[in-house]
């Protein structure tokens, strides 16, 4: 076992100061009650503030606790409850739409299925939750990484399921840039071939994505003949995700 | 055109109500809490002038939700708290008194004194305890001034709170023959007043609403629903019979609520249980005969995992219970028995109080979460095993609705210990389902049982996985937990 990393140690503290004193503090005040260098404690602040930790105030150029930090904190929400809260909108996302409805959050850059909803048909299926669904490769997994302040690294190469699979980390990057904007995210066979997908956030009450709701089902019913997905159905997906973000005490928007 | 059914359902803490379309598919809802007044220990009362207030506001409430008018409604269903007892003034309309809630216990003492547990039970199905209306209303007759006279002039009239929304909609004073098998009052053959049961409760007949079918047009309303069919009534748990579509003989459902309610179709025929089971009528739509139908009553299910929460305070909320259970890998050999007031279907026990067996140093809060949810899944079990024994016929799969279906360890470990499938349905409200479905067959919304059956979707199923040694052995442990749980009341504790 190697010993502490004397950087993260310093960089803790230097939080655990910001959290506890004054609620600003400048970088001659933090090196002075660190006890340390201006230069090494600068350096410290100056990653600290590129990963959301920290934030400087552009007026005084002090600095305070980041948003990023309070996400990690307290947007944790148990997927029990979330499949609870979602219980009655997610049935009615399937009564709409005939297809069958999942709910997933984020678990170690893949998706967690917390809750599955069968397609209303009375075929035969298998409740899946518990499953793992890959995120660069599902509409679920999109909504959630394009709303993740860490979001996907290059550590690992991007698995291609199909040939429509996006493997470019660019091209990824583009795609969760459409999808914040515009509010949903599709899968088009990305994952298995004659298979959609669509999806949108669930927010809380502070506007931080806890979750994605959505339908999966064949591109037949899923899109138009441009293999653009059906408008009818992303706005069902939109409104159940906004009726559960509401449940969850989100500004209705 | 109308084209839409709406369904009020008067529950023990609001009133709901909730317009369905065809496809029997939710348009909107509106709810409304009223108050829960408890003037002694025990008491438990609702202002019924308050409860008819909320009523309108509902309806009024979810059809602006939907931007609806009364013209685009087919007719109108209600579903019912049960057992519930009014007494109101026929002139007037006025209650002569608060509505005394089925959760009430002030009739312990006439229900003693009314003989025997099973002295009625062969004509009205059911055992004498102080649910049951029969009991509330002579309560009434005794303590409210002359009002026994009143009654026998037929001044005042006695309602379940299904009659007093009829009755306050179209003026006509009529109960359904669910909620009048609720009453101890009706005779389960001829599914009318008995005179027998009447004399021996002490109630004037000329006070009793007259006994419909559940499913018919009572009559038109008047006011905010005027010129809507009211087309049916049914008790809450039969209500939920009828929406989860169980129309023939074998078919049942259980409610996960606070407590649970199993029931199952048993056919054209009432089933006197042998094995501490209540015998009910189902429904009865028109003309056609009656569906009866047994139930099995579980007094804590979620109220355990409410307790959990607030009075043990080891969750924050009631689903987080699932994850603190998936922190183990079983129960550790705990089992807890909520007996809280006593032991109900099948054991009907009241000197038993709760109790945490199998404990050991290794036991943490995770084995007793565990223990928390598997007490639900152990005493439907119990009711399981009493309907087939009574029934004759095995069961072969368990429809599910409530707020507990949310929690998959719980549905799950369920299918194991029942070994059949359960299933949950797509429309989680199936209370209200039940009563618009009955008044849309009434006015011909629908055409028949076969096109609701079509409407009925699964949205979730759960197969046994549990293999039949550690089943057996489970069910043994938990039948050593219920056997020390009795008896644990003396005399002279006193337990009011």
């Amino acid at each position: 076992m190697p010993g502490p990393i004397q950087s993260i140690e310093r960089a803790a503290a230097v939080l655990r100061l910001l959290a506890s004193g004054a609620r600003r503090m400048g970088v001659a005040e933090l090196a002075r009650a660190l006890g340390l260098p201006k230069p090494t404690v600068h350096g410290i602040l100056r990653t600290l503030q590129l990963v959301g930790f920290v934030e400087q105030s552009p007026d005084t150029g002090k600095y305070q606790l980041g948003a990023a930090l309070f996400h990690i904190g307290s947007s944790y929400l148990d997927g029990n409850e979330l499949r609870t809260r979602a219980l009655n909108w997610s049935d009615s996302l399937a009564s709409r739409s005939m297809e069958s409805v999942r709910i997933g959050t984020l678990h170690e850059n893949q998706v967690l299925v917390v809750h599955h909803v069968f397609r209303p048909d009375n075929s035969r299926q298998v409740l899946e939750v518990g499953a793992l669904l890959p995120s660069h490769a599902s509409a679920l997994g999109k909504v959630l990484l394009a709303d993740d302040p860490v979001g996907l690294t290059d550590d690992e190469p991007l698995k291609a399921y199909t040939p429509a699979t996006i493997t470019d980390l660019d091209r990824l990057g583009e795609a969760l840039e459409q999808v914040r904007q515009r509010g949903w995210a599709s899968d088009v066979e990305e994952l298995v071939e004659g298979e959609v997908s669509l999806a949108a956030p669930i927010r809380d009450r502070r506007a931080v994505t806890v979750g994605a709701v959505g339908i999966s089902g064949p591109v037949e019913r899923l899109c138009d003949e441009k293999k653009q997905p059906r408008t009818e159905l992303v706005s069902y997906v939109r409104e159940a995700a906004r009726s559960i973000s509401r449940e969850l005490g989100a500004i209705p928007w | 055109m109308s084209t839409y059914i709406a369904a009020i359902d008067q529950g023990t803490t609001s009133s709901r109500c909730i317009v369905f379309d065809h496809g029997g598919a939710i348009v909107s809802v509106a709810q409304k809490e009223h108050r829960q007044i408890f003037p002694k220990p025990g008491w438990v009362e609702h202002d019924a002038e308050e409860i008819w207030a909320n009523v309108l506001d509902v309806v009024h409430g979810a059809l602006q939700k939907a931007s609806l008018t009364v013209h685009d409604l087919a007719a109108v269903g209600i579903t019912n708290q049960r057992e519930t007892t009014l007494v109101w003034d026929k002139a007037t309309g006025k209650p002569v008194h608060n509505a005394i809630v089925w959760q009430d216990t002030r009739t312990d003492q006439l229900v003693k004194e009314l003989g025997e547990q099973n002295r009625f039970r062969e004509k009205c199905g059911l055992p004498l305890a102080t649910y049951f209306s029969g009991p509330k209303v002579r309560w009434l007759l005794d303590h409210v001034d002359g009002l026994r006279e009143r009654g026998e002039r037929g001044e005042v009239l006695f309602g379940t709170m299904d009659t007093w929304l009829i009755w306050k909609l179209t003026g006509r004073h009529v109960t359904d023959v669910t909620n009048a098998s609720r009453t101890m009052l009706m005779n389960l053959e001829t599914l009318d007043w008995d005179d027998e049961l009447v004399d021996a409760i002490g109630v004037p007949k000329a006070m009793l609403p007259e006994i419909r079918s559940s499913a018919e047009v009572y009559g038109t309303a008047t006011g905010t629903l005027e010129g809507v069919p009211v087309a049916s009534a049914l008790g809450d748990q039969q209500a939920a019979l009828f929406g989860q579509t169980c129309y023939s003989p074998g078919e049942g459902k259980c409610t996960y609520g606070t407590g649970s309610f199993l029931l199952v179709n048993t056919g054209d025929k009432p089933v006197v249980s042998e094995n501490g089971l209540l015998t009910t009528v189902g429904y009865k739509i028109g003309d056609q005969p009656a569906a009866y139908a047994l139930e099995g009553a579980i007094a804590v299910t979620g109220a355990l995992v409410q307790w959990f929460r607030d009075k043990m305070g080891l969750i924050s909320s009631a689903p987080e219970i699932e994850t603190l259970a998936r922190s183990v890998e079983d129960n550790g050999g705990a089992y807890f028995v909520p007996a809280f007031s006593g032991l109900f279907a099948p054991h009907w026990r009241s000197d038993a109080r709760g109790i945490i067996a199998g404990l050991t140093g290794y036991i943490d809060k995770g084995h007793i979460a565990r223990a928390v949810l598997e007490a639900t899944a152990w005493q439907t079990r119990e009711v399981v095993d009493a309907m087939n024994a009574d029934s004759g016929v095995e069961l072969v799969a368990l429809k599910v609705d409530g707020g507990m279906t949310a929690n998959n360890l719980l549905m799950g470990f369920l299918s194991d210990v029942l070994d059949v499938p359960v299933v949950r349905p797509i429309v989680a409200e199936t209370t209200c389902l039940g009563a618009a479905y009955a008044a849309g067959l009434a006015v011909g919304y629908w055409s028949d049982t076969e096109t609701l059956r079509a409407n009925w979707h699964k949205a979730a199923e759960w197969l046994p996985t549990m293999d039949a040694k550690t089943r057996d052995k489970g069910y043994r442990k938990w039948k050593k937990a219920v056997e020390r749980t009795v008896g644990w009341i003396d005399e002279d504790d006193n337990d009011e």
